[in-house]
């Protein structure tokens, strides 16, 4: 069986990048593995625990749903392409230990971000609904809601708790 | 004093980057991937494998059968000197003539990438025969059953006994006996991170160099060189950033055998990434036991006696290098282990079956011990009208008790469970609980309380493993260098899968050297570079590794010491090292830089006399000595609502109070703790590996394995008590079980306090919401 392939043009993290891809291969596996942004990352493939999200168009996608044909002419914003957004996040990710292995927290960090951008001021349960959709197996989420929940206080427009 | 601060992890800053570097971000030149043939049935003779359709391919490079690795790759028995009568039947890297559970391979196949190589295993055939499969222990021991192995009589894989007192005698004189029938389904470590390996072989050197996604490095080495009948230095294993472990990721794993098997046959490198649903299907499981227990009682509720009969299966084989004994054996230790009662008696059984291998997974064998008792704690308390509270004050060894050893035969030094329920007591009001529920029962909402108390075994001693003539470390080393800038590198035999280890250790070797934490860097997960160590399992990195970290520090410094000494002319034990500079030990003024030794020491070494110690390149050890374990204990408290139209349980809060010595870092313990109760809470409501009458997985993707996820988990509160042990100048224990080990028991007992209004009971978990509402006789 040999792989179908098509030519896509896309922008990633805000580089014109155009590409020969397998028609069947799907985008995080493009990201990763052909344009080596190892940010994103693959859990399950079955488009249930988020490890592979990924920004495209301005909303977040499970890169493991999307063909990387699906993608010809969009935006993709991955980790690496988030530094600005990110940066309050992650420092707050850091000092609450919102991570061990780390491999979840690519995507909860671009959920967290998308949730925060849609509401800046999530409660609790908010923020533990949105991020429903990124598994972590090392932390209790505690730490990850509490970062959150921390960032958005901080944020312009958000709470003071 | 850096240890007992809460310094965040250096490491997260480039995870948190999208920098991270896991095993399946690294590529080699010439890279080849693997994807494996798995057997379709629980048990089945392996026909003829016709392989010419997927050699034809593009892109497919080679498939091998077990005939092909004959000669490359050695087989293996799971055997422990300790147990000799553990029957541990032959085990190849690729399944020759039978496969014993679905998901075992049979055929590899290595392409130019993983889309090809899948390809090509759809494109292998094989003459499958089926075999009737055995999915259930009680099942495999019936006198009739066919028997799964052809050097067996029967598929009892092993027996043993724990006794204490004279049980029998302790049940006939009890006021009251309580007992319960329990089911613990299995299910497993689920990292986010699959299994993986790139294994690379330079066949000029003779050479095998692998990344792999692991806990034990050393371990690895130790395994590969033999199977693969090469010499041991020859053998580097790279743990890299891994994805989380939990004890999945310490068993040797055929899959990532072959890897190496096929990187030597073609010189090129293999990399093998398991997919989600190999997952499920082929990593090594837990728990799947059934535990029949009681307990006796006086009239004032002193518990007389417990006796355990706990019947477990190892899936089709021993998994190797540990065996599969250690959850059975675990609680036949451990269960009732906070109690004073004299009489005791656990039977362990062992079955093999048509399931993949049970291996140790986070908490080996505490969920089912602390729930076990702890259900039975709290059956007893009904049965005598007392509080749950107030039956288990009636019984905590406390105080003079200690240092004792357990009926199980675990040495306790000293715990602390009333000092832990003083403490939960502190932050959940029960009084105002049982008000609260009383009230919304006539609401029609049933809300309940559990407690349970458990021992933690952490940091096992090396007689374990070092009778039982298996080549696992649980020595740790620590070699420190001071680089000629005066900064440090530490090198550990113990690995970090974001546990943060490395932070603790880089704590210890700052307070014990007397340098900034910023001027250490730990370097671990290299057999290559690392001092031969045991990795991460069984909670050893603080306990082992941070013991370790602190001998090799006060060596280095007392090296520091000497050399600052003969260049400053003073006595050594008058000098001490304050944030790099060395000082003088009373008035603390400044001598010289940390700094300024190190240039001196390793380029101007003339200075220094002959004679005296002046290496800035130490290594030490520390291995527990005399105790089988180091025990902690702990204390949970799980709160939930059941809907009892629905049989959905809601768990809304939960607090742990944990003992494990002296903490190196509140915040890194804290989020571990909460991550392990989080994984308890799943084994208790969620989690189950499924199987039909067939042997055939049904949980095969997270639409059917439920996780549990951000949404229903409650907030989780953690306090701790630091009892240090004795038996290390550190004074830590460890802490990795804690979280696992109570959640199930807690959770368990919650649900049955707020089903009570329904003379209910259940004892089966996951407690799914099929299994609560026919345990309300609802369907
Ligand atoms: S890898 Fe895409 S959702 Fe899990
Ligand atoms: S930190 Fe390991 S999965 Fe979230």
């Amino acid at each position: 069986m040999t792989a179908r392939t098509r030519r896509i043009a896309l922008t990633v993290n805000g580089e014109a990048v155009s590409r020969e891809v397998p028609v069947r291969q799907n985008l995080v596996d493009f990201l990763r593995h052909d344009l080596g942004f190892t940010g994103s990352h693959v859990g399950c493939e079955q488009g249930a625990c988020g490890a592979c999200t990924i920004v495209l168009d301005n909303e977040t996608v499970r890169g493991c749903l999307v063909l990387a044909v699906q993608a010809d002419g969009c935006e993709i914003r991955t980790i690496e392409g988030s530094d600005d957004l990110l940066s309050d996040l992650r420092r707050s990710f850091h000092a609450l230990n919102a991570l061990q292995c780390g491999f979840c927290t690519p995507g909860m960090l671009l959920s967290a971000q998308e949730l925060l951008q849609a509401n800046p001021a999530p409660s609790r349960q908010d923020i533990r609904d949105y991020l429903s959709g990124n598994f972590c197996r090392c932390t209790g989420y505690q730490a990850i809601v509490d970062a959150v929940a921390e960032v958005a206080a901080r944020r312009p427009g958000g709470i003071t708790s | 004093m850096s240890i007992g601060a809460s310094v965040p992890r250096d490491r997260a800053k480039r995870l948190l980057l999208g920098r991270g570097n896991y095993v399946d971000d690294i590529s080699l030149p010439r890279m080849l991937h693997l994807a494996l043939v798995r057997s379709p049935y629980a048990h089945a003779h392996v026909g003829a494998i016709e392989t010419r359709e997927a050699l034809a391919l593009p892109g497919v490079i080679a498939v091998f059968t077990a005939e092909d690795l004959e000669g490359a790759v050695s087989s293996w028995r799971a055997e422990h000197k300790l147990f000799p009568a553990m029957a541990a039947p032959e085990q190849f890297a690729l399944a020759r003539d039978v496969v014993r559970w679905q998901g075992e391979a049979v055929a590899a196949v290595l392409a130019n990438s993983r889309a090809e190589a899948e390809d090509g295993a759809e494109r292998v055939s094989v003459d499958w025969d089926e075999l009737p499969a055995i999915t259930d222990a009680n099942q495999a021991l019936a006198p009739n059953a066919p028997v799964l192995h052809d050097d067996m009589s029967s598929n009892l894989a092993f027996e043993t006994q724990v006794t204490a007192g004279d049980v029998n005698a302790a049940f006939a004189d009890a006021d009251h006996v309580v007992e319960e029938h329990f089911r613990f389904h299995r299910h497993s470590g689920i990292s986010l991170e699959p299994r993986g390996i790139i294994a690379a072989f330079e066949p000029s050197e003779s050479r095998l160099t692998v990344h792999q996604s692991h806990q034990t490095p050393h371990q690895q080495q130790d395994l590969y060189a033999r199977l693969l009948g090469l010499p041991e230095h020859k053998v580097r294993v790279i743990c890299p950033d891994v994805g989380g472990a939990f004890g999945l990721k310490h068993h040797l794993m055929a899959d990532e055998l072959v890897a190496c098997a096929a990187a030597r046959l073609l010189g090129r490198p293999v990399k093998y990434i398991a997919d989600r649903l190999e997952s499920f299907l082929a990593d090594v499981h837990c728990r799947d036991h059934e535990v029949e227990a009681r307990m006796a009682f006086s009239d004032t509720g002193e518990i007389l006696g417990i006796q355990v009969d706990d019947l477990f299966n190892a899936g089709a084989y021993g998994q190797y290098p540990r065996s599969s004994i250690a959850e059975g054996n675990q609680i036949s230790r451990l269960t009732g282990a906070p109690y004073r009662h004299q009489h005791y008696r656990a039977d362990v059984r062992m079955a093999f079956l048509n399931k993949s291998i049970l291996g140790h997974i986070r908490s080996v064998g505490h969920p089912i011990a602390c729930a076990v008792a702890e259900r039975l704690v709290d059956l007893g308390a009904e049965t005598l009208g007392l509080d749950p509270i107030e039956i288990r004050r009636r019984n905590y060894l406390d105080g003079d008790d200690f240092p004792r050893t357990s009926s199980g035969g675990v040495e306790f030094e000293q715990l602390s469970f009333n000092g832990c329920l003083d403490r939960a007591l502190e932050i959940v009001d029960m009084t105002q609980f049982r008000q609260e529920q009383t009230e919304l029962r006539a609401q029609g909402i049933y809300r309940g309380i559990g407690v349970a108390t458990f021992v933690e075994l952490t940091a096992i001693g090396p007689e374990y493993y070092g009778e039982g003539g298996q080549h696992i470390s649980a020595q740790e080393t620590c070699l420190l260098r001071l680089e000629a800038s005066g900064t440090v590198r530490c090198y550990t035999g113990a690995t970090d899968q974001g546990q943060g280890i490395d932070t603790g250790i880089q704590q210890v070797v700052a307070d014990a050297l007397g340098v900034a934490l910023a001027d250490i860097e730990v370097i671990s997960g290299d057999s290559a570079l690392c001092p031969v160590g045991g990795g991460s399992w069984g909670s050893r990195g603080a306990a082992l590794g941070g013991e370790a970290a602190l001998r090799a520090a006060t060596t280095l410094k007392r090296n520091i010491l000497n050399i600052a000494a003969s260049l400053l002319q003073k006595d050594p034990s008058d000098l001490s090292i304050d944030q790099g500079v060395v000082v003088d030990g009373r008035s603390g003024a400044a001598h010289m830089a940390v700094s300024e030794i190190a240039r001196i020491g390793h380029f101007q070494p003339y200075s220094i006399p002959e004679g005296i110690n002046a290496d800035l390149t130490v290594t030490e050890r520390y291995a527990s000595r005399g105790r089988l374990f180091l025990a902690g204990n702990g204390l949970q408290i799980a709160i939930v609502d059941v809907d009892v139209d629905s049989g959905m349980v809601t768990p809304l809060r939960h607090v742990v109070v944990h003992d494990c010595g002296r903490i190196l870092n509140p915040l890194l313990v804290q989020e571990q703790v909460r991550g392990g109760v989080v994984q308890g809470i799943g084994a208790a409501l969620y989690e189950e590996l499924r199987y039909d009458e067939d042997g055939h997985l049904l949980t095969g993707s997270f639409a059917d394995y439920l996780v549990p996820m951000a949404g229903e988990m409650p907030d989780i509160e953690v306090a701790h008590i630091e009892t240090p042990t004795k038996t290390s100048e550190l004074g830590a224990k460890g802490a990795g079980e804690a979280g696992t080990a109570g959640a199930v028991g807690a959770i368990l007992n919650a649900v049955n306090d707020a089903i009570r209004p329904f003379d209910a009971t259940i004892a089966e978990t996951p407690i799914t919401p099929p299994r609560l509402l026919r345990a309300l006789g609802r369907i």
